[in-house]
């Protein structure tokens, strides 16, 4: 396995470094989540009967991924397998920018949740998980007599 | 000539429109290039791969299914828009490139061509 240390494009890289720079101050929406969390990336939102919960985990087996519900907290655990050549092949590797090995991720989910009615689906590489608030606490209207 | 390139690019995506940069990895072998671009949420028909002269375009869109009026309170992943450019070197093949999309895992194999092979010469003995 070879790195290598110069790369060919420079105006490419210098390009590539622009946009980078850009995002991480314009819109801070890249992948690899800089200083915000790490992999995999959450996006997380609500409506008034669940919330959902989506983790950008892609190149996953859906079987090796751990989620876990334990007193409102959601944890996401699993391995994602380098697919970089082994040290004796004859490759090389030019960008090795992918997350590779063991993750977890934990959120704190808000107090109004109902614990059984909870269902994940991993699509296209990413896992949603949506979780029911209990109807209880559901916002009704009430009548005036 | 010049009056319809200006048509089809204005048709085309703009080029300024914010867009994610997925993570890539590049290996090259003997044989060709194997590129793995992380798409999550990218379905295949949301894919957009375009080789042209010596350029490489990964183009995506991500693609949630989202119930309802969800409103979104965090989020790390804020463009639904995933794209890249490579510049191909003169000796990969850009006609025999093939993709496949796994799990929002693109894997795009581009191998070298012919004359590019490393091959072996015989030596006989006179």
């Amino acid at each position: 396995m070879v790195r290598s240390l110069f790369s060919r494009d420079l105006f490419a890289e210098l390009d590539r470094l622009q946009r980078e720079i850009q995002q991480a101050f314009e819109f801070s929406p890249s992948i690899r989540g800089f200083g915000r969390g790490g992999f995999p990336a959450l996006n997380v939102g609500g409506t008034p009967q669940t919330v959902e919960l989506y983790a950008f985990a892609p190149g996953l087996d859906p079987a090796s991924l751990e989620v876990d519900l334990d007193r409102g907290v959601l944890t996401i655990a699993g391995e994602r397998k380098a697919k970089l050549p082994a040290e004796n092949e004859k490759a090389a590797v030019h960008i090795n920018e992918r997350f590779a090995g063991r993750f977890r991720r934990v959120v704190t989910l808000p107090d109004d949740i109902d614990p059984s009615g909870v269902s994940a689906d991993y699509r296209d590489g990413v896992l949603h998980v949506s979780i029911k608030r209990r109807e209880a606490a559901q916002p009704r209207r009430i009548s005036i007599q | 000539m010049s009056e319809t390139t200006s048509v089809t690019k204005e048709t085309q995506a703009p080029h300024d429109e914010a867009a994610l940069l997925p993570p890539v990895d590049v290996i090259e072998d003997a044989t060709g290039i194997t590129l793995y671009a992380d798409l999550p949420g990218v379905p295949k028909d949301k894919l957009n791969l375009q080789v042209e002269a010596d350029t490489l375009t990964i183009e995506a869109e991500v693609s949630l299914a989202m119930p309802q009026g969800m409103e979104a309170t965090h989020a790390e992943v804020s463009v639904p828009r995933f794209r890249r450019v490579f510049t191909l070197s003169k000796e990969l093949d850009p006609g025999k490139v093939t993709a496949e999309l796994n799990h929002g895992v693109l894997r795009l194999r581009i191998p070298k061509a012919e004359h590019a092979q490393p091959r072996r010469i015989d030596v006989t003995v006179a």
